[in-house]
């Protein structure tokens, strides 16, 4: 090893605390970087692998009835691979020591063969035996909030009639990855399970016979998906066929490539953001770090090295620093996005991981951050290089300070001795104080990145649910019901308020955009479901006209006055041309209403409804329930409280998570620059600061000074930051917006509170650490040599 | 070897130097036009009060610094012309210099402040041989912040001589030393000047350490105000202050 490579380790070991620092830094920015992007992969991968290895259906369709010969005909349909007809029937589950209702769909398994489609994955158990007509498989997530196990007996209500099943296994479906009782925006998997029975039973239950009411298929490569819906759909239509769909449209797929959207936006955002704060900061420190070694490069120069000798020796310490953050970056992403796939894994109950980094990612962690390191370099090296070797290795000439502004306006009969020095050493070198502010200013930024989501989701459940949506219960008849239900509802004991709805599934078409969802039809004086403008004002609906919400205008590319095209999926299913009366706000769901009288006319259907909102005493609910339970026609109830514990279940833990790590790692890069700040500040001024304490002044006064400046630094940076981050917030708020919900942009002072304790913590103990160097200063040898 | 009006032997032919520095407001003039030559194989003393310019003079020769205006030849190369590849070249191969500050890297120790040197160079010195010479053979090992200034001054001479170069420039050599230590270090300069023909310059406060000169030069305010020729060079063995 030649001197200058035993220089570049004993520097490193000089500065290992700065140099630590720094490699925390660009450990933090790249491992938010590998974790969200190999997260994200992994997920895709493992749902890709699952849906294949378990032949996830590409097109569904549910029908009224139709005889299994139509099957012959389906697969007629160019381009149709493998189909799999089946009996789904609804209904009601009664679990033991559970009061709320409990409402299902029971899913047909053939008796001979295997599954062609939308295979199980069997957890626990085993699959029924053929023709027995009593065993069930129930899916897990249900099965686990319940604590059923095989073995275990559970009571349906199959077509008004009672049965008493024998759970034999426990199994995973691609098909319902997430299980969303009709109506809900969230999954429930308490009040809501999937089972799966054999065929010949289950049609004998169902008076189902040699026939069907769902049919799934796949596709051969290639194959125009929407055209084989449009054929399906024509080929059903007779048989009371309910609007055939592709995956895109199937509801578990739907949420979780909505949620995986989401994830995957912030799992770019994030590292974007974060990686490019921990290189802009990369970059200060470095060419801070190599001003102070002006005079050796000078000294290098002076004994005939050349620019490129001196540069190389320089950028090897530089990447030695790197590279240790890059080693500790890419193995704790690795670490963390491991980790974080096996909680999502667990999360959406995949039956196996397939956790994948790829190179090309690694390698584009490394190259940002070695490109951020190396400008700094370079730029600080050219500085250095054009500085005549003379006079670079001068002692620096006293600097020219003057009479700050501040002095000026009179200040200086208030300031001390060292706080003017504090003052003119500011004012002396705007730029680096300027630099010095905006990196303790982009830490504060990011802590408010990583916080403030906390607040925007909080806030948007207390609108939906307490503004909005306001009933306490929603019930979701099976099928369309007169209005004679309500009273019947309203009339139990504790049931204060009842309001009807009307929900027609439809898909809205305008030009060639299309979304496939469900016109709501809800009462213009409603007290209880409620719509909203951006200000939070209520809306009345108008007589006529649609309104939608503006997430979903922005999806059809729709305004006011538009004329869309409503394809309704239900009954006669006729196509209707109703015009846009206006775009409401709404941060969670994706939906359309109209006045509940004027959707009535245009379905010709009279005053049917499709479910009741109710409010209700809360002590009188299990009475409600009991109640509910021996009402054959509903479908599913919806509870509020359980809808937002839902809400925070999933979709909430799955932005929290994330946005938990990333905190951390923000943490980390914010000590990580208040901590290079203060050190690179007391290295170029050691030599100062020792003289003065030789002239006499106390470690207290020189400490102050120091810190002094320090403090003033942090100060300013702080509102800075916060600027700064509410720049950074709205932009992950524009941009984090799926079917699912939008964020609003909601920064509470316990966000900015946070950040500010986070970078002032960083700068406390930062500052500790630097007065116990202060106060270890060994006034000699600092005197004698520069460092 | 004598002869100084032989300006073809000249090591060094510097013609009309000038050096301002811009402070803004000020400018300081710390040259104003200097005439000199150096010769192959010559020991020159610098002399001048304090902020004279010699430093300055002697980092223009060393191609450390730039002068403002004029011309400086290296054996009939010019140095102000010079690329920064010539300049580096020149200080690596031909050039020793000891700083007025010493500058050693704080990071390495004696041997190996002397080794950063020698492990460019064509036909060094053995390090460990360059520090005996200036009496530093014990010290070796130790950090510049473990020696005494006079030390430092002495790493630093035996950093200068170590590559064993042509030129020889020296920036107040002994001005930390006391004159025991002063006269060894002198005897060093002296017997590779002498050994290698060395053209050196040695600046210096102390008019005694002339005598050892073949020639001095007196500078003040940024001229050269006399110039005289030592008829003897007197052995640094017998100066003394
Ligand atoms: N980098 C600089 N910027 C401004 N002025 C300078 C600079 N370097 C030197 N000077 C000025 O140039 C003049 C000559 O300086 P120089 O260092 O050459 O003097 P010197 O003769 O070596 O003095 P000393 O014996 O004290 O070392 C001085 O007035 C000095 O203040
Ligand atoms: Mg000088």
């Amino acid at each position: 090893m030649n001197v200058l490579d035993r220089k570049i380790l004993r520097n490193l070991w000089r500065m290992k605390g700065q140099a630590a620092a720094i490699a925390l830094v660009i450990a933090s920015g790249v491992a938010t970087f590998i974790m969200s992007i190999s997260t994200m992969q992994s997920l895709k991968l493992t749902q890709a692998t699952f849906y294949r290895d378990y032949h996830f259906a590409e097109v569904f369709s549910s029908l009224k009835r139709a005889p299994e010969s139509l099957k012959t005909r389906i697969q007629e349909i160019p381009g149709v691979n493998r189909i799999e007809t089946r009996v789904v029937t609804p209904l009601n589950i009664e679990v033991k020591g559970f009061s709320d209702p409990v409402t299902g769909h029971l899913y047909s398994i053939p008796d001979r063969g295997k599954s062609l489609l939308n295979k199980l994955y069997l957890r626990q158990g085993r699959l029924v035996q053929p023709f027995s007509d009593d065993e069930v498989v129930i899916g897990e997530a249900f099965a686990e909030s319940h604590d059923l196990h095989p073995g275990d007996e559970i009571s349906v209500v199959i077509n008004g009639r009672l049965r008493e099943l024998l759970i034999v296994g426990i199994a995973l479906s691609p098909e319902h990855i997430y299980q969303m009782p009709p109506g809900a925006l969230f999954p429930d998997f308490e009040r809501y399970g999937v089972m799966w029975m054999g065929r010949k039973t289950l049609g004998t239950v169902y008076d189902m016979e040699g026939a069907f009411n769902n049919v799934s298929l796949t596709v051969s490569a290639g194959a125009n998906i929407s055209d084989i819906v449009d054929r399906l759909d024509d080929l059903l239509r007779p048989y009371g066929g309910l609007g055939a769909y592709g995956r895109k449209d199937q509801l578990s797929h739907r949420y979780l490539s909505e949620e995986f959207r989401q994830l995957e936006q912030m799992a770019a955002m994030f590292p974007v953001i974060f990686l490019g704060v921990a290189a802009f900061l990369l970059n200060v420190v470095i060419s801070r770090l190599l001003s102070i070694q002006r005079d050796e490069i000078a000294v290098l120069k002076a004994f005939g090295y050349s620019n490129l000798d001196v540069g190389i020796h320089f950028t090897k310490l530089v990447l030695l620093i790197v590279l240790a953050g890059l080693i500790l970056g890419v193995s704790g992403g690795a670490w963390l996005g491991q980790w974080m796939s096996t909680i999502y894994k667990e999360f959406y109950r995949f039956p196996f991981l397939r956790y994948e980094l790829q190179p090309a990612v690694v390698a584009s962690g490394a190259f940002i951050s070695i490109a951020a390191a190396l400008i700094g370099t370079v730029y600080s090296l050219r500085k250095a290089a054009l500085l005549p070797p003379a006079q670079a290795m001068r002692p620096e000439p006293p600097a020219t300070y003057k009479e700050t502004l501040l002095e000026r306006l009179g200040l200086k009969k208030i300031l001390r001795q060292p706080s003017r020095m504090i003052v003119r050493h500011i004012g002396r070198r705007p730029v680096k104080s300027l630099l010095t502010v905006t990196g303790i200013a982009f830490a504060c930024a990011i802590m408010m990145v990583g916080r403030f989501q906390e607040d925007s989701v909080d806030y948007m459940v207390d609108v939906q649910f307490g503004l909005s949506q306001r009933e306490d219960m929603a019930i979701t008849f099976i099928e369309p019901t007169s209005r004679r239900a309500l009273y019947e509802l309203k009339s139990l004991e504790g049931v204060q308020r009842g309001e009807v709805f009307r929900s027609v599934p439809a898909r809205l078409r305008f030009g060639h955009r299309s979304y496939r969802t469900a016109v709501q039809g809800i009462e213009s004086e409603g007290d209880l479901h409620r719509l909203l403008n951006e200000d939070l004002k209520i809306v009345h609906l108008p007589a006529a006209g649609i309104v939608l919400t503006d997430h979903l205008g922005e999806i059809l590319g729709v305004r006011e006055g538009d004329e869309l095209t409503v394809e309704v999926l239900e009954g006669r299913r006729p196509v209707l041309r109703v015009p846009v009366a206006g775009l409401i706000s709404q941060y969670i769901g994706v939906s359309a209403y109209m006045e509940l009288a004027s959707l009535n006319r245009l379905m010709r259907e009279g005053s049917a409804i499709s479910g009741v909102y109710l409010s209700t005493d809360s002590d009188q609910r299990p009475l409600i329930f009991s109640k509910l339970k021996r009402m054959p026609r509903i479908a599913g109830t919806e509870l509020r409280e359980k809808a937002i514990e839902n809400f925070y279940d999933t979709m909430g833990e799955t932005i929290l998570i994330f946005t938990f790590i990333n905190t951390l790692l923000a943490g980390i890069i914010a000590f990580g620059v208040v901590y290079n700040s203060a050190r690179i500040a007391l290295s170029e001024r050691s030599r100062e600061l020792a003289s003065l304490r030789v002239l006499g002044f106390t470690r207290g006064e020189i400490s102050y000074i120091l810190l002094g400046e320090l403090a003033v630094l942090t100060l300013a940076a702080i509102p800075v930051g916060f600027i700064i981050g509410q720049a950074m917030c709205f932009y992950i708020t524009e941009n984090l917006k799926t079917d699912l919900f939008r964020i609003p942009l909601i920064l509470e002072g316990s966000t900015y509170a946070f950040a500010a304790t986070v970078v002032l913590a960083a700068a406390c103990i930062s500052a500790f650490m630097v007065r116990r160097r202060l106060d270890n200063l060994d006034l000699v040898a600092v005197l004698k040599t520069k460092e | 070897m004598n002869n100084i009006t032989d300006t073809t032997s000249a090591v060094f032919q510097a013609r009309g130097i000038t050096k301002v520095y811009d402070m803004g407001e000020v400018s300081v003039h710390a040259l104003r036009g200097i005439d000199m030559e150096l010769h192959s194989g010559e020991l020159v003393v610098l002399l001048g009060p304090s902020g004279s310019g010699k430093s300055t003079l002697l980092n223009i020769l060393g191609g450390l610094d730039t002068a403002t205006e004029g011309t400086v030849t290296y054996c009939g190369k010019d140095l102000t012309g010079a690329s920064e590849q010539e300049l580096t070249d020149y200080r690596r191969y031909h050039v020793g210099f000891v700083f007025q500050f010493y500058n050693l890297i704080p990071s390495l120790t004696a041997l190996e402040n002397v080794a950063v040197v020698t492990e460019i160079a064509q036909t060094p010195m053995n390090p460990e041989d360059a520090l005996a010479m200036v009496g530093l053979a014990d010290r070796v090992n130790h950090f510049p912040a473990q020696l005494s200034g006079g030390e430092q001054q002495r790493v630093a001479i035996a950093r200068a001589i170590a590559k064993k170069p042509a030129v020889l420039l020296c920036d107040e050599p002994t001005g930390a030393l006391d004159s025991s230590t002063g006269i060894i270090v002198l005897e060093v300069l002296e017997k590779i000047n002498r050994d290698l023909g060395t053209a050196t310059v040695l600046i210096t406060h102390n008019a005694d350490i002339a005598e050892m000169a073949d020639r001095v030069i007196h500078l003040s305010n940024g001229l050269i105000s006399r110039e005289q020729r030592n008829e003897l060079r007197k052995s640094p063995r017998d100066l003394h202050w």
